[in-house]
């Protein structure tokens, strides 16, 4: 186990520094940052005084070690637009987007999960086909149609919720709703089909032949190990829960990380993209360090692979 | 006379992990582990043992399909080419591999005439008109009927499946197919119905097999001989019918008594073996059978018992790995 | 006999697969006595999984089950879900074929054992565990103690076989059926699970059922056997007279299909055709199309189930005379 979890660390480690690298190289090979944010027109010697100021006339190579050192203490530089530091600006918007995400979250596990296993236990039915025609109608939906389908309905034409903006708990109830519907539509698609494998499982009808009464065949037999697969896709949620809500929050003017993206990546503040990536990144890889520990918990077969030998 | 196959001292390891993740520890798996053999024109060699002795692994480096640790395969003297090569793939039209699945074997989205035909395309030996007529020629063979040549996989039944994959095997006229349980997918009545075409097939076209199989029932039927694997060696070898009636190592001893019997009444020999095999990535020492043997002395614990004839002039060519087995008592103790 | 402990009458399985329908199983009559051990033969597609499945209400919903099925006076077929789920295990319980995969692999050993005895003794904690040590000991598992806190796939595949036995004793049933209990596993292996199956039968009297497509399996382990084809019962006898003077041409074409294991190598009698397709519709011997012997009659009505001896029956509209096969006669044709 110890073992086991100092490889999928390192793995971690490796991840990070692949994205950082990643987003270093690609940042850099889309533009000259400078001519963007000077303006072309500007004069040549503000702009190579704006180079020097953010050390962009340094070799590429040596910008890159410079980037890469200072990121591993924390610190990626400076916004090019207000000068604060990058890393502030973004985890300052780090609440604001977990007060939706989080809420949309607990939505798509709360109605998702619990549906999908009543459509697995229900297969074929009525009230099965319902719930997945209802989810495929969740899922395919694009949010930002959602979103303004829902602020149509419930701000324009009701006027119950506000359509856009953060003075208020109220206002966030929309963003909520959009984040959760898509969500819970894959959550119970997936739950039911997860569900469906385990109960056609040898070990099932063992169970049933046992002796065992069906509803404790669900809850102690299927569940446990329906639980498994399902994590995968919880983690993937967690995963997401930080970048995930660019478009909505953008739709919804809701002042979160999503935003703060979008305006840097259109300003080129290089800084602060870096930074957003550097953080959703660490987010994603805990997520999934958290989803990998889940299944050595969850499933004994990972947990003692070393019985196995093939 | 040169053996149309010869093996000689095949060894294949495997680097297995022993867990999970970036660190785990390493192990080396020999799956086959010294195993030596002739299989000669026409004649059937039947390979049986339980699931992970190495078995099938043995088939594919028979083949070629893939390479040897250390040891060689010849096939008519000449070495086989390195697995890939030119002259390995031209040699692959003189041996074919006739797998358990027929199901799995075939591609579910091709009419059967189709992939029947499909070794002529790969090899390219007749001219594209001749194909068909050769496929005819072949189905009729194996007994498929000429207006199954357009059906799909799935609409035919599981025997008539292993007719179509043994037909794709016959197409190149092969002289060696080698059998990795080619019946056992099938029921009772379908077994026969194969087992039949087999030794029909070999009668009319002199064809030879590697027959790999856990059923010693239908490995009598169509072998004439043997060879008994168990943990990557052979332990036991020789002519296929005195082998079954007078088995001398202690674990074909076992095999054979392990075979239910339909007669009732005259009850053989019974030698019940306990445990489990050992795992092939930790080889007991000594003799591997050593731990499940109701024979086991202190020499078989430590020194490794060879292929060698059976003492007193057996027939059959009669060869076995055991320390014991030439001792008066050792036959009468069971 | 006694009063017999399970009775089926006109039993029928029917799946419906859109508009189609198709009888999986249509019995007559059998009887299975107390300590009583029946063999129950057949390919795949004969229904003798099916039967027990449904006697126990263990099928899908899309399956109908009609007729009767008592064990003791008591109705199964059409009994409310509470009824069967103290049934099953207590009276009747049930193994399958492949153990590795009917155990469930996130629960310990000890813990799928308690269960049981939970649910059929009532036991709890301490006392669980002392009667599932006691279970493990009896099923001849060495080490019972650290096995219990065993995970499924930490065991070989004999080893959890014997714990699904252990599992199946919890509940001391009247009646065991198990359900190609060694076809998963290998022949030693299976030697030990039956030699186990013969020695807890001896010590805790129970009844038997042995389904397996393996004749031989079957002769040596069962007073009784049932030859099933196409969801009916064609043959039903003692094990000596069923396999020495077999009157049905099916299962004489079954025993006829099998290698001998000693004397010399005969070709083999293999009963041409397939099992038939489970959606056509007969009204006739279903076993008609593949028969030798087959009249017109054979096609079109259903033939009527015959005493022969004392306990031997077959469903033949033939008299088909005592040491005589149909497959030895001149127009028996591959």
């Amino acid at each position: 186990m110890l073992t086991f979890a100092v490889s999928r660390l390192l793995r971690a480690g490796l991840t990070i520094l692949f994205v950082m690298t990643f987003a270093f190289v690609v940042l850099r090979l889309s533009g000259d940052p400078a001519l963007l944010i000077m303006s072309v027109d500007a004069p040549p010697e503000a702009i190579a005084a704006f180079r020097k100021a953010w050390g962009l006339e340094r070799p590429l190579w040596e910008q890159y070690l410079a980037y890469v050192g200072h990121a591993t203490t924390g610190d990626f530089g400076k916004s090019m637009r207000d000068g604060r530091p990058a890393i502030e600006l973004v985890m300052e918007r780090v609440p604001a987007t977990l007060a939706i995400t989080l809420p949309a979250l607990a939505l798509k596990i709360g109605i998702g999960i619990p549906a999908g296993i009543y459509a697995a236990l229900h297969r074929n039915t009525f009230a099965d086909r319902l719930t997945m025609a209802v989810s495929v109608a969740g899922f395919t939906m694009p949010s930002f149609v959602l979103a303004l389908v829902l602020v149509l309905i419930f701000a324009v034409t009701l006027g119950w919720l506000p359509a856009s903006g953060a003075d208020s708990p109220i206002h966030a109830i929309l963003p909520i709703v959009t984040l959760g519907t898509a969500g819970a539509a894959i959550m119970a698609r997936f739950t039911r089909s997860a569900m469906l494998e385990v109960l056609g499982q040898p070990y099932i009808r063992a169970a049933s032949a046992k002796g065992v009464t069906w509803p404790r065949v669900v809850a102690r037999h299927a569940l446990p190990n329906a639980a498994i697969p399902t994590v995968t896709i919880i983690g993937f949620m967690i995963g997401s829960l930080v970048a995930g809500a660019v478009v909505v929050e953008t739709v919804f003017a809701w002042p979160g990380v999503g935003r703060l993206l979008v305006s840097a990546v259109a300003n080129r503040d290089l800084s602060v993209v870096q930074a957003i990536l550097m953080v959703i990144a660490a987010w994603m890889v805990s997520a999934n360090l958290a989803v990998d520990l889940a299944y050595g918990w969850l499933d004994p077969r990972v947990r003692g692979a070393s019985a196995g030998g093939h | 006379m040169t053996a149309l196959l010869k093996a000689v001292d095949l060894c294949r390891d495997y680097r297995v992990h022993t867990g999970r993740g970036l660190f785990a520890a390493k192990a080396i798996l020999r799956a086959v582990d010294g195993v030596s053999f002739e299989i000669e024109a026409g004649r059937t060699l039947g390979l049986v043992g339980e699931s992970g002795c190495g078995k099938s692994t043995t088939g594919k480096l028979a083949l070629g399909l893939i390479a040897p640790t250390s040891g060689s395969v010849r096939y008519r003297g000449v070495a086989m080419p390195p697995t890939g090569s030119p002259p390995w793939r031209e040699l692959r039209r003189k041996m074919q591999m006739v797998y358990q699945d027929p199901l799995g074997a075939l591609d579910r989205r091709l009419p059967v005439g189709v992939q029947i035909m499909e070794p002529l395309v790969i090899h390219g030996t007749l001219l594209p008109n001749e194909h068909r007529e050769r496929a005819a020629a072949v189905m009729e063979a194996v007994g498929l009927l000429p207006h199954q040549f357009d059906r799909y996989p799935h609409e035919l039944s599981g025997g008539q499946r292993q007719r179509v994959v043994l037909a794709r095997a016959l197409m190149t006229e092969p002289n060696l197919l080698v059998c990795d349980e080619p019946i056992s997918a099938l029921d009772v009545s379908i077994q026969a119905q194969v087992v039949n075409l087999l030794l029909d097939l070999q009668d009319r076209l002199g064809i030879a097999y590697l027959f790999i199989s856990h059923d010693l029932r239908v490995v009598r039927q169509v072998s004439h001989d043997v060879a008994v694997m168990y943990l990557g060696r052979i332990v036991e070898q020789g002519e296929a019918e005195s082998l079954f009636a007078e088995p001398a190592h202690p674990y074909t001893r076992a095999l054979v008594s392990a075979i239910p019997v339909t007669g009732g009444g005259s009850r053989r020999e019974r030698l019940l073996l306990q445990g489990d095999p050992p795992s092939p990535v930790d080889v007991p020492t000594g003799c591997a059978f050593h731990p499940r043997c109701p024979f086991e002395v202190a020499q078989c614990r430590s020194e490794r018992p060879k292929l060698e004839p059976l003492p007193g002039g057996h027939p059959g060519g009669r060869r076995v790995a055991c320390h014991r087995v030439g001792e008066p008592a050792f036959r009468v103790a069971a | 006999m006694a009063a017999p402990l399970l009775v089926l009458r006109n039993l029928t399985v029917d799946f419906h697969n859109g508009e189609r329908l198709s009888r999986a199983v249509d019995i007559a009559e059998f009887e299975i006595g107390a300590g009583e051990a029946v063999g129950v033969v057949g390919e795949s597609g004969s229904g003798k999984s099916v039967t027990w499945l449904a006697a126990l209400g263990l099928l899908p919903t899309r399956a109908s089950v009609g007729g009767s099925v008592r064990i003791d006076g008591q109705e199964l077929v059409g009994a409310p879900a509470a009824t069967l789920e103290r049934l099953r295990g207590k009276r009747i319980a049930m193994i399958f074929q492949d153990p590795s995969s009917c155990l469930n692999p996130v629960h310990r050993i000890g813990w799928q054992l308690s269960e049981a005895l939970g649910l059929h003794r009532g036991l709890e904690s301490a006392a669980a565990q002392a009667e599932a040590l006691r279970l493990l000991d009896q099923v001849g598992i060495a080490d019972a103690r650290r096995r219990l806190s065993d995970y499924p796939h930490q065991l070989s595949g004999g080893l959890n076989q014997r714990v699904m036995i252990a599992m199946a004793l919890a509940g001391q049933p009247d009646l065991l059926v198990a359900d190609e209990p060694t076809t998963a596993l290998d022949a030693t292996i299976q030697a030990q699970i039956l030699v186990l199956l013969r020695t807890i039968r001896r010590d805790t009297g129970m009844a038997l059922v042995l389904i397996s497509h393996d004749l031989g399996v079957v002769a040596e382990n069962v007073d009784r056997v049932a030859v099933m084809y196409a969801g009916r019962l064609v043959e039903e006898a003692m094990g000596a007279d069923l396999f020495g003077a077999a009157r049905h041409p099916y299962t004489q074409g079954l025993l006829a299909a099998l290698p001998a294991l000693t004397g010399p190598r005969q070709r083999l009698t293999a009963i041409p055709g397939t099992v038939p397709d489970p959606w056509s519709v007969s009204s006739g011997c279903r076993f008609a199309p593949r028969c030798p012997v087959a009249e017109p009659r054979c096609a079109q009505q259903p033939p009527p189930s015959r005493r022969i001896g004392l306990l031997h029956r077959a469903a033949c509209h033939l008299a088909v005379e005592a040491g005589r096969s149909v497959w030895a006669m001149p127009q028996a044709a591959e």
